[in-house]
């Protein structure tokens, strides 16, 4: 009968990992290419509503955020809906300051082109973003973008 | 004989790459920003003259209330009718005297076109729900996209958002511009 193994010959063969570096640095390239660094931590939900006639926020760096929506944190600040400006709670009366400090920030000749992302929660009472939005009028900041996943609308199947 | 250079020991690059993956994959988001654009109107100036008054024909009416239910026109609406309703309201393809008139202006690439002079106005209560807002807004802009698709179509052989030269893009949001106007906020439902 042939023999198919020899005794002794059966020594693994050692796999050569000098590639492997060079993978991970391409998945981490992918990714530092793909994504944006998290600027805020969220202390309010903002599940967003979904839409179809939705564009893309094009230039970061020219969008400020105001986040609405009931606190994370229900059993510390309630679950009446509130207003989140970088990494705080705020009130109506703070977004003239924060539309106007963001503007700083920003080059002159780029301040028309500033808009202002409402990231607010689907089951918050129009309100409190009607509120936001007579205050953004005052400032002159008349560009805003209502954030919207992409789907369905609600009521619409 | 020349000394032989040691070889620099690699193993550990491995590590520290993904050292450096596993730090960018925590503190970077990967979600597109996406969302309705809308430009607000600019503040009333209170000494500013009263605005000539809009004639009724030409407005189209959405109330939205705290219970988030429409009223279209001064009637109950349905939010899965109000695309079809805002686009026959805009086009007024029967000349309808209680729809909009439609002026026709002389549009660079387009030539002689009937503007409709209509306006949407849309009002909600401070009880709405957000869903139900955004809901209603991206019917109203999706009745405006399927009217400048139709124009695109006719004139030009693309969908709007197909078109790249930027003349011709003006030339069809001359003829069909986004005419959805926001009320002064008011307050019924109290919630």
């Amino acid at each position: 009968m042939a023999r198919f193994r020899k005794e002794g010959g059966k020594k693994n063969p050692k796999i050569n990992t000098a590639s492997l570096p060079d993978i991970i640095f391409m998945l981490l390239f992918f990714f530092m290419v793909t994504t944006v660094m998290r600027e805020t931590t969220l202390f309010v939900r903002t599940s967003l509503p979904s839409a179809t006639e939705i564009q893309q926020l094009e230039r970061r760096s020219l969008v400020s955020f105001i986040y609405i929506g009931p606190p994370l944190q229900s059993q510390v600040f309630g679950t009446e809906p509130r207003i989140q400006l970088y990494d705080s709670f705020a009130t109506v009366d703070d977004i003239a300051s924060f539309i106007e400090s963001e503007r700083q920030a920003t080059a002159e000749a780029e301040r028309p082109l500033m808009t202002t992302s409402l990231k607010v929660d689907r089951d918050t009472r129009m309100g409190i973003v009607t509120d936001v939005k007579q205050e953004l009028r005052m400032v002159n900041a008349l560009r805003v973008n209502y954030s919207t996943t992409r789907g369905e609308v609600a009521g619409i199947r | 004989m020349a000394r032989m250079t040691p070889e620099i020991n690699a193993g550990s690059m491995a590590d520290i790459a993904f050292l450096l993956l596993i730090f960018f994959l925590v503190t970077t988001t990967m979600d597109v920003d996406t969302g309705i654009n809308r430009m607000l109107p600019p503040p009333i100036d209170p000494n500013a003259p009263e605005p000539p008054p809009v004639r009724e024909r030409n407005v189209f009416v959405v109330l939205v209330d705290a219970q988030d239910r429409l009223m279209v026109e001064g009637e109950p609406g349905n939010i899965t009718t109000l695309r079809e309703r805002a686009k026959e309201f805009l086009l007024n393809p029967d000349d309808n005297p209680n729809m909009p008139v439609k002026e026709t202006t002389e549009i660079e690439h387009i030539g002689e076109f009937d503007v409709s002079r209509g306006i949407i106005s849309l009002q909600n209560d401070r009880g709405t729900s957000y869903e139900m807002y955004i809901a209603v807004q991206n019917e109203l802009a999706a009745a405006v996209r399927e009217i400048r698709d139709e124009v695109s179509r006719q004139y030009f052989g693309r969908r709007f958002s197909e078109l790249r030269d930027e003349e011709l893009v003006n030339a069809v949001r001359r003829a069909v511009p986004m005419a959805i106007s926001e009320a002064e906020p008011r307050d019924i439902g109290r919630r």
